[in-house]
């Protein structure tokens, strides 16, 4: 999911740019936004019969009707059960999404956290009607009404899984063991030219992060709320660090291949990379949660505030979510369940809910969910001077140049 | 040429130099189709044929493979004939601005595709979108299309700059007219320049990513882009060796065959 | 003797060659103003908007803050020159690779393995430029192919340089091919006869003659190089090219990528020009 695939994004959000400058005046918030206010869109209080399709936008391995394998499939079920044909339209990335579901043409999409609060401020997604969606009652209680996926109590979307950027390194070559974020951002490193990070600007948030925890004097309350200053000093941290990666990453293939090959010994990792380095057994790995905590997603199943086949959407988000449906989704993709009685029916790895700490609450106390950065401090200090996604990209520009 | 027996040793070297650096890397490549592992890092695990197995499976690489060779057939079909009637119009008259027109071909190949792509991108949007086209496989074809081109109008030309107009002179004297002319005498000698400008067409439309990426359509993956899905996919690393190994295979003999066509 | 509507309009265009040149000259150039010429041309223009900074939608405010950034930022500077830097190696690297191959191949080898040559040359084009990336990435990383061999000079420019001569290599072997094989053996012999070496013919004979195609390879491998991103992606550690930043910038800032792009966009154009006269244009 995390899977850059900047192509795609750059052609649906060039367009997206290009031809929605007309509307440019019309944006909520305007100019100055001086808090949060999303535009009024109806939340749907009754359910009727289904439209006969549905049309979605998601993550690469969320929405499975055998195109990989015969076997992974659960599409089919659900449009048995339901008469809801499902349209697939896969995502590369979070701009890519946030385009794709301004055209209109889409009922629901698998929003992650820096996409959320842009669909949401954009008008494009409704309020969604919890009530009408049973599973939601078995959700965890630790992702609903979230920063990301509600705007003032009111929830616009349902949880759908979770994973953590985590610390992975060669039990090899890094001894020893480390605990903390400043293994990979000390100037001195003694793995010099074996570090890796995530090729994103997103990234500058893990350096906030280790600044927000060992350097309280910056006053930084949340990875993702950077003032002016903040930032640079993430970007100082950055910099610093650069001399000692080998490589960025940015898709999955590299960064697998790369600690197999010996080229990275120490970087950030989601779990799914780690288990399948491990499960290849050229190298020893192991992932950790530092103590600092670490960055990482929730995905939200949003319903466009334009849906076409709005019932045929809410059985979608209720079925996708259901304990079986969403432990089958998790397992192949390589995330923690939203469900909170998904971990019941999770059939290939027995101890797959321990792996990804699906139950441990305390465990994702620490797990910094990514948002969008943008002027209007997301930590919810009603502050006004952070700096936004747009200032974040030229940052990371700055730093890799 | 004469040339001692040192110049061709060491000529012969450099020639097999190339080759070796042209090869190794596809050599690369179809060993690590047989990786039994699920990555690419050297060396393989073990041989397996899971790969090949998971590929010949796959439906949606057949599809991405059609669709490819459509869009090349697409584009290299409206290449020959803008590029011909450049060429006819560039090397048989002189006129005002024939340097301007060249540049105007060339320039769709030269700037970066990032450029291109957007720039079509807005250009379709504007003014496609509105007439109830989107996108898919006609936007493609249009975008390869803008920078193939050249490549047929460079090998018509050149051609045609050789050919001696005599020929044509004669097929007029003896009644024929124009379109007659053109038909029984230029088109079989400009044949070769034909198939050698169509084959490095169908070659650049068939291997191009980004210019694809900006002009597709939500449903229209071209193989490039499907490589480039499954790079990104858990898993599915050797993959796309297995899909480039089988292109090279399979490539050779449509290669060979257009290059005796277009011997002279 | 019947006339029929085509012979009558065959007739019409032979007696006038305007009639021909416009009918031959008006779709080509209809498709690439219309289509390609407009289509940049707004492009270009859009850099002189600006981006709002919350929305991250495109103000039609006209102004040059893009360009005063580019040209006071050292950050553009830097990546500009890298790039430049990158796309110039390519291209020696390629001119050094393809000129003994194409000369061999086109002069030296017996007819009947040229073609088998030629087909050698071009088959790699089918590979797929990801997949040949990567396989680079194969070849360069720790405890590669490169690294048991002869050892690998890591992810970095260098690799990026070698990758992307790889790439392009075909592209410049081919027309310095047909530029060899249209040499006419007599200027060669007449060469010999008046006493060159080998060496002296080549250096004062044929690359005079084949400098066109060696210009015309160069177009490809300078302009593909130039406007290059995904192979920095894959072979080029933690290196950035103008590419990546115009890549970076489009999803939130487009002014600011349409900006960006004049870089290269104007080297490109710069060099096209400044080689116009050598006849490179034709060789392409």
């Amino acid at each position: 999911m995390r899977t850059l695939r900047p192509l795609a994004a750059l052609a649906a959000t060039a367009a997206l740019l290009l031809t929605g400058a007309c509307s440019a005046s019309k944006s909520p918030g305007g100019q100055t936004p001086s808090g949060f206010t999303p535009p009024r869109v109806p939340m749907r209080q009754s359910l009727g019969a289904g439209e006969g399709s549905v049309d979605v936008v998601a993550w690469a391995g969320y929405v499975e009707y055998g195109q990989d394998s015969k076997t992974v499939d659960w599409v089919t079920p659900f449009t048995k059960a339901t008469g809801c044909k499902v349209n697939l339209k896969v995502a590369g990335t979070s701009d890519e999404m946030v385009a794709l579901m301004k055209t209109g043409q889409y009922d629901t999409v698998s929003a992650s956290g820096d996409a959320t609060l842009r669909l949401i401020a954009g008008g494009d997604v409704a309020p969604v009607n919890t009530k009408l969606v049973p599973n939601y009652a078995t959700v965890y209680p630790g992702l609903k009404n979230q920063p990301w996926n509600s705007v003032g109590g009111v929830p616009y979307g349902i949880p759908h899984g979770r994973g953590a950027n985590l610390l992975m390194y060669n039990t090899a070559k890094v001894t020893p063991a480390p605990t903390s974020w400043g293994a990979v951002f000390d100037p001195n490193s003694p793995y010099k030219g074996h570090l890796t990070a995530y090729d994103d600007p997103i990234y500058i948030a893990d350096a906030a992060l280790y600044l927000m925890k060992t350097k309280p004097s910056l006053g930084i309350r949340n990875p993702y709320a950077l003032t002016a200053d903040q930032l640079n000093a993430a970007v100082t941290l950055l910099k610093d660090q650069k001399p000692n990666v080998n490589a960025y990453w940015s898709d999955y293939t590299k960064e697998q291949a790369s600690f197999d090959s010996g080229d990275f010994w120490l970087g950030t990792t989601w779990e799914v990379i780690q288990q399948a380095v491990a499960a290849d057994g050229k190298v020893k790995t192991a992932a950790i949660l530092p103590s600092e905590g670490s960055t990482g997603w929730s995905d939200t199943w949003m319903v466009s505030a334009h849906a076409q086949h709005p019932n045929c959407a809410y059985e979608w988000m209720n079925y996708i979510v259901s304990p079986s449906v969403n432990a089958q989704v998790a397992e192949y993709f390589g995330e923690a369940p939203a469900n909170s009685q998904a971990c019941g029916y999770i059939k290939d790895n027995p101890n797959f809910c321990a792996d990804y700490h699906a139950n441990d609450e305390s465990w994702w106390r620490n797990v910094y969910y990514w948002n969008t950065p943008t002027r209007n401090c997301v930590d919810g200090s009603g502050r006004n001077d952070c700096t936004d996604y747009a200032q974040w990209v030229t940052a990371w520009n700055e730093i890799k140049s | 040429m004469h040339l001692n027996r040192r110049s061709r040793i060491a000529l012969r070297l450099a020639m097999a130099l190339g080759l070796a650096v042209l090869y190794v890397p596809l050599l690369v490549v179809l060993l690590n189709s047989f990786n039994a592992s699920r990555s690419f890092a050297w060396p393989p695990t073990g041989f397996s044929l899971r790969w090949w197995q998971a590929a010949w499976q796959e439906p949606g690489l057949r599809t991405a493979l059609w669709t490819s060779v459509r869009a090349g057939l697409g584009a290299t079909a409206v290449a020959l004939v803008l590029g011909t009637m450049a060429a006819f119009a560039a090397t048989r008259y002189r006129f005002f601005g024939r340097q301007a027109v060249s540049f105007l071909l060339i320039l769709p190949i030269a700037l970066p595709g990032i450029v291109t792509g957007i720039a079509l991108n807005a250009a379709f949007r504007t003014v496609l979108t509105p007439l109830g086209i989107g996108f898919g496989l006609f936007t493609v074809i249009v975008g390869h299309a803008t920078f193939c081109i050249v490549v047929v109008f460079n090998n018509v030309s050149a051609r045609l700059r050789r050919l001696p107009g005599s020929g044509e002179d004669a097929s007029a004297d003896l009644g024929a007219h124009t379109f007659q002319t053109f038909w029984y005498i230029t088109l079989p000698a400009v044949r070769g320049a034909l198939f050698a400008g169509a084959l490095l067409a169908f070659a650049l439309s068939f291997d191009e990513i980004v210019v694809t990426t900006f002009t597709a359509g939500p449903g229209t993956q071209t193989l490039p882009l499907w490589i480039f899905d499954n790079l990104a996919r858990p898993n599915q690393g050797p993959v796309v060796d297995v899909v480039a190994s089988a292109l090279i295979v399979l490539s050779a003999l449509p290669v060979w065959l257009a290059h005796r066509m277009s011997a002279p | 003797m019947h006339r029929s509507p085509v012979r009558r309009l065959a007739g019409a265009l032979h007696r006038r060659p305007g009639l021909r040149l416009t009918a031959l000259l008006s779709a080509p150039m209809a498709w690439l103003v219309l289509a390609y010429l407009g289509s940049l041309g707004v492009l270009l223009l859009s850099a002189f908007w600006t981006t709002n900074d919350f929305t991250s939608q495109v103000e039609y405010v006209w102004n040059t803050d893009n360009f005063a950034n580019i040209l006071s930022d050292p950050v553009y500077r830097t990546v500009a020159l890298r790039t430049l830097g990158i796309a110039v190696g390519v291209t020696v690297v390629d001119g050094a690779l393809a000129l003994p191959m194409a000369f061999y191949m086109a002069r030296v080898a017996r007819p009947r393995s040229r073609r088998l040559l030629l087909v050698a040359v071009t088959a790699p084009l089918w590979a797929g430029y990801l997949v040949k990336a990567y396989a680079w990435w194969v070849m360069l990383s720790h405890g590669g192919v490169l690294d048991w061999a002869v050892g690998t000079p890591g992810f970095g420019v260098p690799a990026v340089v070698i990758t992307l001569s790889y790439l392009w290599l075909p592209y410049m072997v081919l027309p310095l091919y047909a530029a060899f094989a249209q040499l006419p053996d007599s200027v060669l012999d007449a060469s010999a006869d008046l006493g060159a070496r080998p060496w002296r013919t080549f250096r004062s004979v044929v690359l005079p003659l084949v400098k066109p195609a060696l210009i015309a390879g160069s177009i490809f491998t300078f302009s593909l190089s130039l406007g290059d991103y995904l192979t920095v992606q894959i072979v080029g550690g933690t290196t950035q090219m103008l590419g990546n930043v115009i890549a970076s910038d489009v999803t939130l800032n487009l002014p600011m990528a349409a900006a960006v792009s004049c870089v290269p966009v104007l080297l490109i154009v710069g060099y096209l020009l400044a080689v116009r006269r050598t006849g490179a244009w034709e060789n392409l």
